[in-house]
C-alpha cells in the first residue's frame, strides 16, 4: 500500500534507472548461468541452502531493524546478544535436559530483561550523542559479553546433542530438519512482530517514537520508556533466534559476532524498522551469498553480499523493499 | 552544535578575509602557538630513549603509531565530520603497497610509504566521492566505509598474486640500514622514525586547521547547506579531507609492516583494526588537535595495564590468574566508562572546561 504510493511519487527517470539496473543484474546472472557448467541440483541446493541461511539472517536482523530504525543506535552488541542467548539455551539443555525448543520460554524473557537493562542503564545516557559514541558503547558491551562468556565457558565450542530424523530431500537437494524449523519460525515471528507493531498500543507507540520522538513526547508518550521497551523487544527477538539456531550452530563466544555485520546489511536492504523487510532482506542475502559462490567461483561468498550492499546504499538507500514501515 | 569544535580557541582565527596576509604566511602566523607547543613536546619526547629502553620503548612506539593513526582518522572523522568505520582499508593499502614493493621488487620502504600514501589517497578519494555523490550520511556512511574495507580484505584474502591469507614477511637484513628502515630489535631508531612521522602528521593537521581550506572543511561539517550557499564546494573539500586522512593512515600501515615485520589480510584490513584506529580519537577527543595523540597514550596505556594486571594479578584479583579474556573485559569496562562519563573524550572535555 505504502509501496505503491512511493512508486507513484517517484520520478519516472529514477524508476527507469532502477528497472534498468535490475534488468542488467538479471541479464548478467542468466549469462553466467548459461556459460557455467552447473547441474540443476547444484543450483537447487544453492537456493535451498541460501533460503535456510537467509531465514537465520532474517531472524537475527528483525530485532536489529527495530533498534536501528527506532533508536537509531548502531548496535554492535547485537551478535553478542545472540551468543548470550545461545549459551543460556545451551545451559538449560545441558543441565536440565530440556528440549532445545522448550528453552524459548526462558531465553526470550531473559533477553528481554538484558535488553531493557542495557538500554535503561547504559544506552539511555547516550541518546542524542553523536553516532560514534553509541556505536562504541555497544561495541564495549559486545566485548564485555563475549569475554565474559569466554571467561565462564572457555573457548571450546559447545553443541546440544539432539538428533532429528533424516534430512529432507527437495528435488535432489538436502535440508536439515532444524533449519526448516528455523525457516518456518522466521516467517511466524515476522508476522507476529508485524502484527504487534501495527495493531497493539505498544507497537503504535514504538512506531510513533521511531518516526518522531519529539512529536511522540508531545502527545504524551514517554520516549525514554519506549526506547527501553524497543531495545528489550529487539533483544528478545534475538533470544528467539538464538534458541532456533542452537540445534545446528556451534555455541562459542564468537558465534554471534559473525552475524552482526550481515544483520546490518539485511536491515539496510529491508528498510529501517521494517520487520517483514528484514525477513525478505535476510532471504535475499542468503541467496546472494550462496548463488554468488556459484556465480563467482574463486571469490569469497561474502564479496557478492558487500557489492549488493553498496549498490543498495548508493541507488536505493531507503531499502529495496520500499521505505520505512514504522 | 553538540560536537567538539575543531579549533580549540576559535576567537583568534580571523574569519573570511579578515587577514591581509595571504597563503602560507598567514597560516603559519595563525598556528604559531600550536607549532610551538608541538616543538616543545617533540624535544621532550626525543629525549625519552635516553631514559627508557626495551619493552617500554616498544610500547612507546605503539603509542606513537596509534597516535598517528588517530590523528589521521580525526582529519576525516573529526574535522570533516565523516565518521569512518573502515580506515583499515587505507592502512592495509599502505602496508601492502610497501610489502609488495619491498618483497617483490626490492624497493626501499620509504618509496613504498610514499607510493602507498598516494594509492590510499586515490582509493580514499574514490570511496569518498562515491559516498558523497550518493549523499550517504551518518550510520549509512559508516557502514559503507566498513563495506569498502571488507571488500578489500576479502579480495586480498583470495588473491594468489598478493599471497592470499599468508601475507608478507619483511626479509631480514644482515646489518641495520636507514634506507631499508631496518634496525636491531632494541634500537631506538624505530622510536625516532615514528616520532618524526607523528610530528609531521601533527604539523600537517595544525596547518590544515588554520588554513583557509581547513576552515572550509570545518564550516561544511557545521552546516553544509550554509557553506554551499557561500560558494564552498562541499564535495571537493570533503573528498580532500578523506584523501589526506587516507594517505596519513597508509603511512602508519607502512611503518607497522617495517616495525612488526609481518602483515596478513586480517591484520591489515580487518574490522578490528578499523576500530583500533578510531578509538584514540574518540577517547582523546574528536575534532581536536591534541585529542587523538592523548587518546593513544591512554588507550595503549590502559591496554597494557589490564594485560599486566592479568599477568601478575594483585591479591584481590588472584582468582583471575591465567584466565583468558580478563584483560579485554577490563578494557571494555574502561571504554564504556570513558564514553559514558567523558562523552567528548578526555582532552575534549578538559579543553572545553578550560575555555569556559
Amino acid at each position: 500500500m505504502t509501496q505503491t504510493a512511493t512508486a507513484a511519487r517517484r520520478p519516472p527517470a529514477q524508476m527507469l534507472r532502477t528497472a534498468g539496473i535490475a534488468v542488467a543484474v538479471i541479464a548478467v546472472i542468466v549469462w553466467r548461468l548459461t556459460t557455467l557448467v552447473v547441474t540443476p541440483t547444484v543450483i537447487v541446493q544453492a537456493v535451498l541452502t541460501g533460503l535456510m541461511a537467509g531465514a537465520v539472517y532474517g531472524l537475527v536482523a528483525m530485532g536489529l531493524t527495530l533498534i536501528f530504525g527506532v533508536l537509531e543506535i548502531v548496535n554492535f552488541a547485537h551478535g553478542a546478544l545472540l551468543t548470550l542467548g545461545m549459551y543460556l539455551g545451551f545451559l538449560l539443555v545441558d543441565r536440565l535436559g530440556l528440549n532445545p525448543y522448550a528453552t524459548l520460554i526462558v531465553v526470550v524473557p531473559a533477553l528481554f530483561l538484558v535488553g531493557a537493562a542495557l538500554q535503561a542503564g547504559v544506552l539511555n545516557r547516550a541518546m542524542g550523542q553523536p553516532l560514534e559514541n553509541q556505536l562504541l558503547l555497544t561495541f564495549g558491551v559486545a566485548i564485555l559479553i563475549e569475554n565474559g562468556l569466554l571467561l565462564t565457558f572457555g573457548a571450546t565450542p559447545r553443541t546440544v546433542g539432539v538428533t532429528f530424523g533424516a534430512p529432507l530431500r527437495v528435488f535432489g537437494a538436502v535440508a536439515s530438519f532444524p533449519r526448516i524449523i528455523a525457516f518456518v519460525a522466521a516467517l511466524i515471528l515476522a508476522a507476529l512482530l508485524y502484527w504487534a507493531l501495527q495493531r497493539t498500543k505498544l507497537g503504535t507507540a514504538i512506531r510513533a517514537v521511531g518516526q518522531n520522538a519529539q512529536g511522540a513526547s508531545l502527545v504524551g508518550i514517554d520516549a525514554r520508556r519506549i526506547y527501553v521497551l524497543t531495545f528489550a523487544v529487539g533483544a528478545s527477538t534475538v533470544g528467539a533466534a538464538a534458541v532456533l539456531v542452537l540445534p545446528f550452530l556451534q555455541t562459542e563466544p564468537t558465534t554471534g559476532a559473525a552475524f552482526t555485520i550481515i544483520a546490518f546489511i539485511v536491515v539496510v536492504l529491508g528498510g529501517l524498522g521494517n520487520v517483514t523487510g528484514a525477513l525478505v532482506g535476510g532471504l535475499a542475502i542468503g541467496l546472494i551469498q550462496q548463488l554468488g559462490g556459484v556465480l563467482l567461483p574463486g571469490q569469497d561468498s561474502l564479496m557478492a553480499v558487500f557489492v549488493v550492499f553498496l549498490l543498495t546504499l548508493f541507488l536505493r538507500p531507503e531499502g529495496i523493499f520500499g521505505g520505512r514501515a514504522t | 552544535m553538540t560536537r567538539t569544535v575543531g579549533v580549540d580557541d576559535p576567537q583568534d582565527v580571523p574569519v573570511g578575509g579578515g587577514s591581509r596576509l595571504s597563503g602560507l604566511t598567514a597560516t603559519l602566523l595563525r598556528s604559531r602557538t600550536e607549532l610551538a607547543i608541538l616543538l616543545g613536546m617533540v624535544v621532550v619526547l626525543a629525549l625519552m630513549p635516553a631514559v627508557v629502553s626495551g619493552q617500554l620503548l616498544t610500547i612507546a612506539v605503539r603509542v606513537l603509531l596509534f597516535g598517528l593513526l588517530g590523528v589521521a582518522w580525526n582529519v576525516m572523522g573529526g574535522f570533516a565530520g565523516q565518521f569512518s568505520f573502515g580506515h583499515a582499508a587505507f592502512f592495509g593499502l599502505g602496508a601492502y603497497t610497501t610489502g609488495v614493493l619491498l618483497v617483490e621488487v626490492g624497493l626501499s620502504p620509504w618509496i613504498g610509504m610514499a607510493v602507498g600514501a598516494v594509492v590510499a589517497a586515490i582509493y580514499g578519494a574514490l570511496e569518498g566521492w562515491l559516498s558523497f555523490r550518493y549523499k550517504l550520511q551518518g550510520a549509512y556512511f559508516a557502514l559503507a566505509t566498513f563495506a569498502f574495507a571488507e571488500m578489500l580484505r576479502l579480495f586480498v584474502l583470495r588473491s594468489d598474486a598478493l599471497n592470499g591469507a599468508v601475507g608478507y614477511r619483511v626479509p631480514l637484513l644482515p646489518e641495520s640500514s636507514w634506507w631499508m628502515l631496518q634496525f636491531p630489535p632494541d634500537s631506538p631508531n624505530y622510536y625516532f622514525v615514528m616520532l618524526g612521522l607523528l610530528t609531521l602528521a601533527l604539523v600537517v593537521v595544525i596547518l590544515l586547521v588554520r588554513s583557509t581550506p581547513g576552515l572550509f572543511i570545518l564550516a561544511i561539517r557545521e552546516n553544509e547547506p550554509a557553506a554551499e550557499a557561500a560558494g564552498v564546494s562541499a564535495t571537493k573539500y570533503k573528498v580532500t579531507a578523506v584523501a589526506l586522512s587516507a594517505a596519513m593512515t597508509a603511512v602508519g600501515g607502512s611503518f607497522y609492516l617495517m616495525f612488526f615485520f609481518f602483515i596478513d589480510p586480517e591484520i591489515a584490513f580487518g574490522p578490528r583494526l578499523s576500530v583500533e584506529i578510531l578509538l584514540p580519537a574518540i577517547i582523546g577527543g574528536v575534532g581536536t588537535i591534541w585529542g587523538p595523540a592523548i587518546g593513544a597514550v591512554l588507550l595503549i596505556g590502559l591496554g597494557e595495564l589490564s594485560t599486566m594486571l592479568v599477568r601478575n594479578p594483585p591479591a584481590f584479583l588472584s582468582f583471575l590468574d591465567g584466565r583468558s579474556g580478563v584483560d579485554l573485559l577490563i578494557f571494555a569496562l574502561l571504554l564504556i566508562g570513558i564514553i559514558l562519563f567523558l562523552p567528548r573524550g578526555v582532552y575534549g572535555t578538559f579543553a572545553n572546561r578550560v575555555q569556559r
